[in-house]
């Protein structure tokens, strides 16, 4: 019985989020209307010269450096000749040799295990525009006729490729959320699959465990989540093994993920593969990296999710907290603040990431249209480790803080949820219930704990439900042990 | 050396659609031009950089402001079909 | 009394500021002279007579102001490949048929803005693509001096229409010496600046890494006004030169005395006319009667050059090219799906040469030839760059014959593209090495044909260059004019 063992290797492209596009002057942030952010260059009208984009060059450094890359002295843009509607010059200015980063590495945790994923290169290019494939259905088959829109073509792209370092389905996941965070952290993309502004295309093979040599591999296209990219994997891991333990082959080419159908298919084979013909593009000038540049970029990393999950934690917080935090941008800024005005971190921490969000997911909002503050949120947490509000109450008065109302203890002082935490007080509640129950006590005396539940029951609706019922246990027990 | 030229791939990578008459013509020609083209090759390069721009300048580049477009009925002025402001086309065989 | 379309530049210029004409009526006479030859010379592909009218009256209205812009009022014409804000561009080809661009070149921005006033746009060979005109998709131009005969290319509208006087100046666009080599066999002065100086935002690309923009003039002085009218960084073209521009025109009046002249050994002998190879001694004698040190130097390499230009070049266009595929503009044949649209609109759409340069510059890039042909090439130009540098060492200038020939007659050298090709062997090797050249008319041939001298310097040499030219020019004398160039009707 064959152990088979899947090689995946990783594409990834990353829409750069700059003002203006990859080699023109049109705006990547363009409305619905088709055709409105072009020009000579972008439209490929006869004349039209690239000038590339300054800011997108300082975002795929960035990139790359994160990612532990190199960053190449020499680099230079090609050309990538093929013949595409959405192709407006009929060829893509990208890089080919010479990439501007090569060599780094992510890690990435796998359910608690450690892992490395290899970055081969990050290159820069320019996207094309957009096809509208009009028929029966939408789809490219059957289509009658092609609608092209062009404001994307030509916004800056990023290209990354993984070594073929990646295992299993989860580790693809793992790898592309870390990514994911890692571009955001730096702040060049939004990276939303969702949205396109990333992308991820999967190379896989299988092969018997032990075996060297690599199997024929496919690569996967239009997955449009993280979690379809692992299911898209997945099944063709096993789609590939099943070929192979029937005694066939597998067929090197493009398949497309069917979402709906939960299985990849197989693209239109090309009666010939294509031959890009690359050469350096003539109208485009070498990159030169020197040590300056090289030293600015390494000057900038931003805090990477690594770093940061790893500060929160050593702050308090636990793994889970921490790492829904590292992909909160909003959250982790108010969770920074309160724990400067002197909060707890971990109580922070647990509040944000449970009941803070789960108010603005059934409300639909962002943290920035409620009324929570980072004193607010710093006041609650103290107020909770100090004993004046127990966690019931402090949920309402959550809700009322972030709907507006106020500040935590004006929210508690007006609905009267205080809790009472002076022991003096309690204390003598606490006599006065003794006194009504007076056989409680002696049959507590005596190894039964059941009164004792009972007694601070009677404690706090004595006190309207506002005693701190820990201290109220508390008292009573050493009442009982004299 | 005689030059062996697939001109019916190298016209189906250039996207010309050329007839088989037209296509055995240009493969002749092509080859007589490539063999005397072919001539560079008795040169000894190795060692040598090739030369794609004959100004040795690096790092043109642009600051990232977005300028204005062209006007949306100036960039499809000049197309030959369009709707709805689109570029239209006729359905497309292969796959992206 | 000059009629006022044989006037040089800087005649016409001293004249409209002394007012003894308007530009409005060196438009006029320049329109007549259109008139007359045009038939005969199918020198332009449009005329646009509405721009022109208007810009000449806003000269004159300049000129009352006291504008002293250097073109001010100067009718120039402008190579159908330069893009032209609502005037018609076809590059010569079918496949831009009635394309009118919704953007203006810088170049030609610059001359509008240097107060030129543009005639029309002048007929090349397809994209550039040829050494006589012939490939034009709208019909050859024909050569003032001789109507049977081609104007060289792929300029020869330009060149053509300041022969003919239907043009006080021109541009064209030099790749492999289609400015040079039509200003030769038209008997103009035609210069090809440094690689980077003229702005290629608005030439249509035909090789990227050869393409500049340059001018067509009656004399030297002429030609320098005109490119200094256009160079300068655009920060439009990334391949533009950042750094100072030379000063074209200042060492005009230098003469040539105790200039260093080499002599390219390999551009002297084979494969040049004999009437050709005689001008160009005398002239180097003349050189030498006045000042300058004659030397004889050989740049092997230059045996190559017009291998490797014929890799690089189409390869280069085959890319540049791809664009036009009836999707966003120009010419489209249906097709049942898009491919074969793409496809039929190029078969339809590109002439024969078109055809040959793109197929080839496929060929030599496609997967597994790319090292054997566009490498070795690239590796090629370097080596002829060395050997220009050395020669540069000992020679402020070089020279050479600037075509092999005089003007051939309209459809010799139709028949085998290699033949076409050869025209352009004294003047590829500037492009691949992105040196300057410029060619001036020095005399006739037997044939009564012109022949033009080339002046080639080191990179951003323009100054030296245009020293040795304007020398050259007096030197020769020549001060025939073509047969066409009359506003007289004459018989064809």
């Amino acid at each position: 019985m064959t152990e088979w063992e899947a090689v995946i290797g990783l594409e990834t492209h990353v829409e750069l989020q700059t003002n203006s596009k990859m080699f023109c002057g049109c705006p990547v942030d363009f409305g619905d209307e088709p055709n409105t952010a072009v020009c000579p260059v972008c439209l490929a009208l006869p004349g039209a010269l690239p000038v590339p984009n300054e800011q997108a060059i300082e975002g795929i450094l960035s990139i790359g450096e994160a990612l532990d890359c190199t960053l190449t002295e020499n680099s230079l843009f090609y050309r990538k000749n093929y013949f595409y509607p959405d192709l407006p010059k009929n060829y893509q200015i990208s890089q080919y040799t010479f990439p501007l980063c090569v060599d780094g590495r992510v890690d990435v945790d796998v359910d608690g295990e450690s892992t490395t994923v290899g970055i081969t290169r990050v290159h820069m290019e320019e996207d094309t525009g957009k096809s509208t494939h009009v028929g029966q259905s939408g789809r490219i088959h059957g289509a009658e006729h092609t609608l092209l829109d062009f404001n994307r073509a030509g916004v800056p792209l990023v290209e990354i490729v993984t070594e073929p370092d990646i295992r299993s389905p989860e580790q693809a996941r793992a790898y592309g959320t870390e990514l994911q965070r890692i571009v955001r952290a730096i702040g060049v993309s939004d990276a939303r699959l969702e949205e396109g502004s990333m992308r991820f295309d999967a190379n896989i093979s299988v092969r018997p465990v032990g075996e060297e040599k690599l199997g024929t591999r496919t690569e996967v296209k239009n997955v449009n989540s993280l979690r379809s990219m692992q299911r898209a994997i997945a099944f063709e891991i096993t789609r590939q093994v099943e070929i192979l333990e029937g005694g066939g082959s597998i067929h090197q080419e493009t398949r497309h993920w069917d979402e709906a159908k939960g299985m990849t298919r197989s693209g239109r084979t090309k009666e010939e593969s294509e031959d890009y013909r690359y050469f350096q593009d003539p109208d485009l000038l070498p990159l030169h990296i020197d040590g300056a540049w090289r030293d600015r970029v390494a000057a900038r990393r931003p805090e990477l999710p690594t770093a940061k999950r790893e500060r929160y934690m050593s702050l308090g917080t636990d793994r889970r907290t921490a790492d829904l935090l590292v992909d909160a941008g909003d959250l982790a800024g108010l969770f920074e603040e309160a724990i400067a005005l002197g909060a707890d971190a971990r109580n922070v921490g647990i509040w944000l990431t449970g009941e803070v969000v789960r108010y603005l997911r059934s409300e639909g909002v962002d943290v920035a249209d409620t009324g929570l503050t980072a004193a607010s949120l710093a006041e609650l947490a103290t107020m909770i480790s100090d004993g004046d509000l127990s966690a019931t109450a402090a949920k309402d008065v959550l809700a009322a803080v972030l709907a507006g109302e106020g500040t935590p203890r004006e929210v508690a002082v007006a609905r009267d949820l205080l809790q009472m935490s002076d022991s003096t007080a309690i204390e003598a509640e606490v006599l006065a219930v003794l006194d009504e129950h007076p056989d409680a006590l002696a049959k507590i005396q005596s190894g039964d704990t059941k009164p004792i539940g009972f007694l601070v029951g009677q404690v706090m609706r004595a006190t309207g439900g506002k005693a701190d019922p820990r201290m109220v246990q508390d008292l009573i027990r050493r009442r009982a042990d004299g | 050396m005689p030059v062996e030229i697939d001109i019916a791939r190298v016209a189906s990578l250039a996207r010309i659609a050329l007839t088989d008459e037209e296509l055995a013509a240009y493969a002749k020609q092509l080859e007589n031009i490539l063999e005397h083209a072919e001539r560079v090759q008795a040169l000894p390069t190795d060692g040598v950089e090739p030369t794609s721009h004959p100004l040795p300048m690096v790092n043109a580049f642009r600051p990232d402001e977005a300028k204005g477009s062209l006007d949306h009925d100036a960039a499809l002025a000049g197309a030959p079909d369009t709707e709805d402001g689109y570029f239209r086309v006729p359905k497309i065989l292969d796959e992206s | 009394m000059t009629d006022l379309a044989d006037l040089t530049i800087a005649e016409a210029t001293a004249g409209l500021r002394s007012g003894d004409f308007t530009a409005v009526d060196l438009l006029d006479a320049v329109e007549l002279r259109a008139a007359v030859s045009e038939s005969q010379l199918h020198a332009y592909l449009t005329l646009d007579r509405e721009g022109a009218r208007t810009a000449a009256q806003a000269a004159d209205q300049a000129l009352a102001d006291g504008d002293t812009r250097p073109l001010l009022g100067i009718p120039v014409a402008v190579k159908d490949n330069m893009v032209t804000k609502g005037v018609e561009t076809t590059a010569g080809s079918q496949i831009l048929a009635g394309w009118t661009p919704p953007y203006s070149g810088t170049a030609v921005k610059r001359i509008e803005d240097a107060g030129a006033v543009i005639v029309g746009k002048t007929n090349l060979d397809e994209f550039a693509m040829g050494s006589s005109t012939e490939n034009s998709a709208y019909g050859p131009t024909r050569n003032p001096w001789n109507t049977d005969t081609v104007p060289g290319g792929s300029s020869g509208g330009s060149a053509a229409a300041v022969a003919a006087g239907s043009a006080l100046g021109a541009y064209g666009s030099d790749t492999g010496g289609s400015i040079r080599q039509p200003a030769a066999l038209t008997g103009t002065v035609g210069a090809k600046p440094t690689y980077g100086l003229v702005s290629r935002y608005g030439l249509i690309a035909f090789a990227s890494s050869l393409d500049q923009i340059g001018p067509i003039a009656q004399t030297v002085p002429d030609a320098a006004t005109l490119l200094e009218a256009v160079v300068g960084w655009d920060p439009l073209d990334a391949t533009s030169y950042h750094g100072d521009v030379p000063a074209i025109s200042r060492s005009l009046d230098a003469g040539v005395g105790g200039v260093r002249v080499g002599v390219i050994t390999e551009l002297m002998g084979d494969g040049i006319d004999p009437d050709v190879l005689a001008a160009t001694r005398t002239t180097i004698d003349q050189l030498a009667d006045a000042g300058a040190e004659i030397v004889e130097l050989s740049l092997p390499a230059i045996e190559y050059a017009l291998s490797a230009y014929y890799l690089v070049a189409p390869a280069e266009c085959s890319a540049n090219l791809a664009r036009f595929d009836g999707v966003r503009y120009g010419l489209r044949v249906d097709g049942a799906t898009t491919e074969e649209m793409m496809a039929k609109t190029r078969a339809e759409g590109f002439g024969p040469e078109v055809t040959r340069r793109i197929l080839l510059g496929t060929y030599a890039l496609s997967a597994g030839y790319y090292d054997a042909f566009y490498g070795q090439a690239q590796r090629v130009r370097t080596l002829l760059r060395r050997e220009f540098a050395a020669a540069y060492e000992q020679a402020d200038v070089l020279v050479s014959p600037t075509a092999p020939t005089t003007a051939f007659e309209v459809g010799s050298k139709t028949t085998d593209p290699l033949t076409m090709y050869l025209s352009d062997i004294c003047t590829i090797a500037t492009n691949l090495a992105g040196d300057p050249a410029m060619s001036v008319p020095v005399g006739l041939g037997e044939d009564g044909l012109p022949i033009g001298f080339q002046v080639l310097a080191p990179s951003l040499g323009e100054e030296v260059m245009f020293q040795v030219a304007a020398e050259v020019e007096r030197l020769a004398g020549f001060s025939h004019r073509a047969k066409l160039a009359t506003s007289k009707v004459v018989a064809p």
